[in-house]
């Protein structure tokens, strides 16, 4: 490893420990033994293992449900429905204020997407619970789905979520976040070029080697602790807490180290339901994905459409840009909402433009709800953005780094939603990217700095 | 109901047990196992046999017999099958190898049962207690399928004129897009005398690709006479659609690797 | 339900127990024996996580049934280190940075040791193949490879 010293010399500490030398990893010595504990290496006596029946549909109302087979199978301890569930409609960033609640913990009246869960199943070995899972027989009338963002905001679309009442999240400031700086048009008018593109993205799984799951063992005093592999401990308990009625006293989260997770394991799905069938059972609980669940169940990565139009000088400024953005929610909100509201800070990139515009639309459709993954609301909208740029210097028969470097934001310019950039080293970046990628640039981007205008 | 396994020293005795409701042959495990995991309940009694003979290996002139419990790591090892290894490697990782067989690989569906494909091209005898059949006879009724297959019988072909093929996304581990084996005589002058063409995630189970295989009769293998035969080579093909593939995309990249299988 | 009696010998120690029949191995050494090194990943043979060493061949423990394995000798991650002191796999996984979430090393170490114990100084594409059979998510494969090849030189050197 080389640490290039050059760059903002005047506010670099010399004699750093740590920085620039190798340190072993604390939890390595215990991954290599086979030491290390995960969630699922607690095992309880006596302990249920949890399945869940699914629906088969994308949108359906649920006529009724008959789990008597099913209770009666041998080694079935519990069957859970809607009905046991004392707050069964949540949102998991309630937390912040961000409603509705519009999720179901387990199925009511309908399902809105293929693999909502509907009905719980706890037996004592898991082909019991499997068998079970089996028997319980939902009535379900299809209803028409719609999977498509620009289907969904068509007038007459299929309703996906009634607790919106609409197909996309209303925001504050109305149907989509909004970012609004200097007059677009204007910018448009001005412009030598302009250049329109669509983007899109379908959704990504994360596929951690260790499946989202949890453990509950019962404390004995009306307390229940659970083993989660989940990467957000206290989110997840404040939730649970919520859907379950219950003090967050009461509930005793274990976490640690996580199989992988990549965002996969943000959402508040496994827990509250496996605490609800110890405390309903006195037993200890296990809900463990199966590969399958894995892939199919838990949330992706949002699919995303991103529409720029750019106008750009043949002197290789941008003057205005305008984005407007999609994030496919899926059937429920979870952190959806959140991702295009990012997306819509995130969207001028790292460049400085005097005139933009901003529209980015939290969509529902009857797909797997999406929710957190590794920069979401960002990684889509930097790709479309990334290829927009070298669509915009090939336009403009421009070198593709000397591009950025024109537009580069610096220390002290206003970005389009009104915070000044500091702190700023994306021209050190990339002079250095030029230099180890033996990618020459003229002189005058070679002298250029992030602190200071001209050039 | 439960899993259980029942163990058997001979054939026949598993024979009697495989006929009870819901009971399925165990041999290495990477089909049933995996099936009963995944929740599949249909499952509830599984047999198996510990009979030597089925993990033998026999190789004699040319004829060549494999015991239904030989696992892909046994066939990749063994020296004098040096021309099937490439087909025993295709399948899984080495863990898998070690407990794939022969026996299980004719009954695995689409994407899997690479090393089928290569019995196939070879036009292999199935053996059970009752018998010998055709191994497309035996691939076109395996679904009710209640004997256990003992073993299976071919002429080892020579190195020159067997080849195979897995296209795979991954390497060097990958599950098929599709796999491809060809058995090809040729006259001194180079041209084919008789092909026979194997192909695998084509249909549900390996199939022969017929017409390509008569288009290439009197041809020598270059870019332009095996032409014709590419052209051909979808004929009868119903390819599955799973996350590795489209079936469209299998019909349109299967020319081209059998081209290059062809060429190499 | 009926038990099954599965005795085997696991990291050199003589183990007996009751299971019912149709468990598989992971199970069994994971909910019976307690030893959870290997881990469940798949379930379905995909992931290499839950592999282990039965009678010196790699196998997968997530689709072997207990019960066939009575009698045979069992290696896990769990008995690699001798008196606390990490075997050279382990070493090299730890200094060379081939570890991250975890989840996937035992089963790593455990298809490594096969091929360092049939092969000395295996080449990078039989480090390659020998691996091929274990996902890492946290897409760490370059330092994993580095590992093992590393640990192959330090065996060599020690026997020579």
């Amino acid at each position: 490893m080389e640490l290039r010293k050059s760059y903002f010399a005047d506010v670099r500490q010399n004699g750093l420990n740590e920085i620039g030398q190798p340190r072993p990893r604390l939890d390595s010595p215990g991954h290599v033994t086979g030491k290390t504990a995960y969630f699922a290496d607690r095992n309880f006596p006596g302990m249920l293992h949890l399945k869940m029946v699914r629906s088969p549909h994308h949108h359906a109302r649920i006529r009724s449900i008959d789990t008597s087979e099913a209770e009666k199978h041998p080694g079935v301890v519990k069957v859970l429905t809607a009905k046991d569930v004392p707050h069964n409609v949540y949102t998991i960033l309630i937390l912040i204020q961000i409603g509705p609640e519009d999720e179901t913990v387990l199925a009511d009246g309908k399902v809105r997407w293929k693999g909502e869960a509907v009905v719980a199943v706890l037996a004592e070995t898991e082909r019991a619970a499997q068998e079970a899972a089996a028997k319980v027989k939902v009535d379900y009338e299809v209803l028409p789905a719609v999977f498509d963002m620009e289907e969904a905001l068509k007038p007459g679309a299929p309703l996906v979520n009634e607790y919106h009442g609409q197909n996309y999240y209303l925001y504050d400031s109305g149907e989509c976040r909004k970012v609004r700086f200097g007059d677009v048009e204007a910018g448009f008018g001005q412009a030598d070029h302009i250049l329109e593109q669509s983007y899109q993205s379908s959704p990504i799984e994360h596929a951690p080697t260790e499946t989202t799951g949890c453990v509950v063992a019962p404390e004995g005093n009306d307390r229940f602790t659970c083993y989660t592999n989940t990467q957000a401990m206290f989110f997840t308990l404040d939730n649970a807490s919520i859907i379950l009625q219950m003090p967050g006293s009461k509930l005793h989260f274990v976490g640690g180290t996580v199989g992988g997770g990549f965002g996969g394991k943000v959402d508040v799905i496994v827990e509250p339901i496996a605490i609800l069938g110890a405390k309903l059972t006195g037993r200890p609980v296990c809900f463990i994905y199966s590969r399958e669940e894995e892939m199919q169940i838990s949330s992706p990565r949002a699919a995303e459409k991103v529409v720029i139009k750019d106008g750009v000088m043949m002197d290789g400024r941008i003057v205005a840009r305008k984005v407007t953005g999609y994030t496919d929610a899926g059937a429920y909100s979870r952190h959806s909402p959140y991702g295009a509201q990012k997306g819509a800070a995130h969207y001028p990139g790292p460049y400085t433009i005097p005139n933009v515009w901003i529209d980015t639309y939290c969509v529902y459709t009857n797909r797997t709800p999406s929710s957190a993954m590794r920069g979401f609301g960002v990684t889509i909208g930097d790709f479309a953005l990334e290829v927009q740029m070298d669509k915009l210097a090939r336009l403009i028969g421009m070198d593709p780094l000397e591009f950025r470097f024109v537009n580069a934001y610096r220390d002290g310019d206003m970005k389009a939603h009104r915070q000044p950039t500091e702190g700023a080293a994306l021209i050190e970046c990339m002079q250095e990217a030029s230099r180890a990628a033996n990618w020459p640039v003229a002189e005058k981007y070679m002298a250029m700095s992030s602190y200071t205008k001209g050039a | 109901m439960t899993l259980a396994l029942q163990t058997f020293s001979t054939v026949k005795d598993a024979n009697m047990a495989l006929q009870a409701a819901g009971t399925r042959y165990l041999g290495g495990g990477t089909l049933v196992v995996r099936a009963a995991n995944e929740g599949d309940v249909s499952v509830s009694s599984l047999v198996r046999v510990t009979e030597p003979s089925l993990s033998a290996i026999a190789v004699s002139g040319g004829e060549t017999r494999l015991g239904a419990s030989v696992t892909m790591a046994a066939i990749a090892r063994h020296p004098e099958l040096a021309a099937l290894a490439p087909a025993a490697r295709a399948v899984g990782g080495p863990a898998i190898r070690n407990m794939a067989t022969v026996g299980g690989n004719l009954f695995a569906p689409a994407p899997y049962g690479d090393f089928t494909v290569a019995m196939l091209a070879l036009d292999a005898i199935v053996v059970t207690e009752d018998g010998q059949v055709p191994i497309q006879t035996f691939l076109a009724g395996r679904d009710a399928s209640r004997a256990i297959v003992t073993g299976i019988t071919f002429v080892l072909p020579r190195a020159e004129s067997f080849r195979f093929l897995k296209v795979a996304r991954v390497k060097p581990k990958g599950v098929s897009v599709l796999s491809i084996a060809t058995l090809l005589q040729r006259a001194a002058d180079g041209t084919v005398t008789s092909a026979r063409i194997a192909l695998g995630c084509m249909a549900d189970r390996p199939m022969r690709a017929r017409a390509a295989e008569r288009a290439l009769l009197g041809c020598r293998l270059t870019a332009e006479e095996i032409a014709p035969a590419l052209a051909v080579a979808g004929e009868g093909t119903s390819p599955i659609t799973d996350p590795i593939a489209s079936a469209w995309y299998r019909n349109e990249v299967l020319p081209v690797h059998l081209g290059r299988l062809l060429l190499a | 339900m009926a038990k099954v009696p599965v005795q085997f010998t696991l990291n050199g120690s003589e183990k007996a127990e009751f299971v019912d029949s149709g468990t598989t191995l992971l199970h069994a050494l994971r909910d019976k024996i307690g030893d959870t090194s290997p881990k469940g990943g798949c379930h379905q043979g995909t992931c290499g996580a839950c592999s282990v060493i039965i009678d010196g061949e790699l196998r997968l423990s997530c689709l072997t049934l207990a019960e066939t394995c009575n009698g045979a000798d069992i290696r896990t991650t769990s008995g690699l280190a001798e008196a606390g002191v990490l075997h050279p796999l382990q070493r090299a996984f730890l200094d060379a940075f081939a570890t991250q979430c975890g989840f996937c090393t035992p089963g790593m170490i455990m298809a490594a040791k096969v091929l360092l114990d049939h092969t000395a100084n295996p080449s990078r594409e039989e480090v390659v193949e020998a691996l091929s059979g274990n996902i890492c998510r946290c897409t760490g494969y370059e330092p994993i490879i580095q590992a093992v090849l590393t640990a192959a030189r330090a065996n060599s050197q020690n026997a020579a």
